[in-house]
């Protein structure tokens, strides 16, 4: 029971990081239709801001803000340097535009920061474990992920069903072309929306950087699992997002921990093994295709 | 001040090639072809070799009595690369090859580089697959073979005393290989066998099911970023305390005891050499890389060394004529040079017949992480593929 409870929290924190990468993604495909490869990289360089900046100043809040702030310049300046000229393209351009952008970030920021992982230490306030349970003490810092993931989720509820900006989002999304005949910088609009996904991305990098190695790449390892987050959760939906998220984020955490303990006990151990090994990595594409054979547009479609 | 090392370097090349040109009848001069990975964040690794290899060549650029131009190529831990380079370097008649860092580079370089005759001393990668049946007269490995740390960290798991283990490694080859090998010395339970995804960033859930599982220790091999990754996460959550960590050696380098903070403390390495060796040759070369390079060596700067060694010792025992091939093959395969570990002899597949050592990251006197020597495990040991190893 224990066990469970603790993977249930694993799952939870996968899912908070994996909900704030997606969200950003989900904005950016389903509003401007641009399949964004390089969103990896702004996750990047939120990690890369907040350790090289606590790193040099020492401290927390001065590393979070240059790598929100790092993030939200990145997402800006790719999106007017390179993703603008792409909204009326194929899908196929934009993918290369944007895969073109992952060397180029990994490329820049190897010159800038050094081919060394970076190392970040867990800040005092957030390092250690708390005494949830009898026999389960869980990572103070596991436990702040998930709270600002929530918080994420409150606010991007909050700003896309409450105000001026939302509305814009969420009409932008359902029909571009009035928006524009309204009135509305529609260009503008985009820039803003892209450089939220960004700074959604720096959010995670930040959260991330003291749990894993701040290093080149990091980006790509979780970019295509927040692919299948917002396939599973309906693309440009936030609601499908943290849903699709949570789904995938609990489906990986459990399967991780309990598939391979279920198959040993079915099949000889030499076979178990690497099945077992093969379809936890398999699992979340296996809940993908599961869940688009029942909701084809995913779980919370934007257009019926 | 690098800058002006490689001006040097390039110049000595240059005066060297057009010494080659006017003066063709200066024989003793060898060419050295060294394919090693310098970009991708692995790079360091090759770094190290490099820079311990013109270490070795010292300001005079000899190895032993021989003149030696290295040829210097960067991978980019592509085997596809490697192979034109290494293709390129047999066509300009370079019959002595060493450098490469993996085993994947390597099994691209080494048919091209034995097919043409050349002669290829390892000073890293020791694939399974060459060792035993595939075993060749002209290839030598001064690392060790690629199981062989696993081996060691079976045996010092062992001598520990530790009776039941949780084993994890990364789904692929190498890590499935690493299991096989620490179980193939292992003596105790094994409680479970944990596969990770390669691209794994977060390892929750495993820790979590190490924690359920209580066992006495935990091996675990994961290489490079990956492994920065679950040394932190497996510190801050507290298990380190009650299940201690074992790896091998280069699981746990130098750099990656920097990068993961104070986590790599009470972590249990298994291990050929350390810079805490106190063999006097070990710590003059520990000494002149630092004042050299600023930074302490690893484990691939010391193969590198030893491999240069080697060399030196077979170059001299011709002469530094490369077409005395018999003489100079017997002259490697008696390894005749003072290798940094201490003890080293090649086995029948000439790979590496060494001392083992089990050690531990502690904090020394001025609050370094260093890796402390706790005592050896096996003695002048061998293979598990020399049997199948029939020298043609």
């Amino acid at each position: 029971m224990i066990f469970f409870l603790e993977q249930l929290l694993n799952g939870l924190q996968y899912g908070a990081m994996l909900f704030m990468l997606a969200s950003g993604l989900t904005l950016i495909f389903g509003i401007m239709g641009v399949i964004n490869l390089t969103h990896g990289s702004f996750y990047m360089v939120g990690a890369y801001g907040a350790a090289v900046v606590t790193a040099a100043t020492g401290s927390v809040v001065l590393g979070a803000v240059a790598a929100l702030a790092g993030a939200a310049l990145y997402g800006t300046a790719v999106e007017i340097a390179v993703v603008r000229r792409l909204y009326g393209r194929d899908h196929l351009y934009q993918v290369l535009a944007t895969f073109g952008l992952i060397l180029f970030s990994n490329e820049a920021m190897a010159l800038l920061a050094g081919r060394q992982p970076r190392f970040l230490e867990i800040p005092p306030l957030l390092s250690g474990s708390v005494h949830l349970l009898p026999g389960l003490d869980y990572p103070v810092i596991r436990l702040a992920f998930i709270a600002v993931g929530a918080a994420v989720a409150i606010g991007l509820w909050l700003l896309v069903n409450h105000t001026r900006l939302g509305m814009l989002i969420r009409a932008g999304a359902d029909d571009r072309e009035m928006v524009d005949a309204l009135g509305v910088d529609i260009r503008r609009l985009y820039t803003i929306v892209f450089a939220l996904g960004a700074v959604l991305c720096g959010i995670a990098g930040v959260m991330a950087a003291p749990l894993l190695a701040v290093e080149i790449g990091m980006g790509e390892r979780i970019l295509i699992a927040g692919f299948v987050v917002i396939v599973v959760g309906g693309v440009g939906s936030v609601r499908g997002a943290l849903a699709g998220a949570l789904l995938i984020g609990l489906v990986d955490g459990l399967g991780r921990a309990y598939l391979p303990q279920i198959i040993q006990s079915l099949l000889p151990p030499s076979i178990a093994d690497t099945l077992a090994a093969g379809l936890v990595s398999a699992s979340i594409y296996v809940i993908m295709a599961l869940v688009l054979l029942v909701r084809p547009l995913g779980l919370f479609p934007v257009r019926s | 001040m690098k800058t002006i090392a490689h001006l040097t370097i390039l110049a000595g090349g240059l005066a060297a090639s057009t010494a080659l040109l006017v003066a063709p009848a200066a024989a003793q001069e060898v060419r050295i072809g060294f394919i090693t990975t310098l970009t991708t964040p692995a790079g360091y690794l090759g770094e190290d070799a490099r820079d311990a290899f013109k270490l070795a060549l010292g300001p005079d650029g000899k190895l032993g009595k021989t003149k030696v131009v290295l040829e210097i190529e960067d991978d980019g831990l592509k085997p596809a690369n490697a192979k034109q380079q290494a293709d390129r370097l047999v066509q300009n008649g370079v019959k002595l090859y060493t450098g490469v860092i993996f085993s994947n580079v390597l099994a691209a370089v080494l048919p091209g580089v034995l097919e043409a005759g050349g002669i290829y001393v390892s000073n890293n990668a020791g694939p399974s697959t060459f060792a035993g049946e595939k075993c060749h007269p002209n290839y030598f490995v001064t690392s060790y073979q690629n199981d062989a740390f696993h081996e060691a960290a079976g045996l010092a798991a062992n001598r520990v005393g530790y009776k039941k283990l949780v084993l994890m490694a990364p789904n692929y080859q190498a890590g499935r290989d690493a299991l096989e090998g620490f179980k193939r010395a292992f003596k105790g339970e094994v409680v479970a066998e944990v596969y990770t995804k390669l691209d794994q960033t977060d390892f929750s859930v495993e820790i979590a099911r190490v924690r359920s599982l209580a066992p006495d220790a935990v091996y675990q091999f994961h290489p490079g970023g990956v492994g920065i990754n679950f040394a932190k996460q497996y510190a801050n959550s507290g298990l380190s305390k009650t299940v201690p960590m074992l790896v091998p050696s280069f699981s746990m380098d130098a750099r990656m005891v920097t990068a993961t903070g104070g986590a790599a403390e009470g972590v249990y390495a298994s291990a050929l050499w350390t810079p805490e060796s106190d063999d006097p040759a070990s710590k003059a070369f520990v000494a002149a890389f630092k004042a050299a390079y600023g930074r302490t060596p690893t484990i691939y700067a010391q193969q590198a060394w030893d491999t240069a060694q080697l060399i030196a010792s077979a170059l001299d025992a011709v002469d530094g004529d490369l077409s005395k091939g018999d003489a100079f093959r017997a002259a490697l395969r008696a390894a005749k040079f003072q290798s940094l570990r201490g003890s080293f002899a090649f086995g029948s597949n000439q790979h590496p017949i060494q001392d083992y050592h089990l050690t531990r990251f502690e904090k020394n006197a001025s609050g370094e992480i260093v890796q402390k020597y706790v005592e050896k495990v096996a003695e002048k040991r061998g293979d598990a593929y020399a049997d199948k190893c029939t020298m043609k």
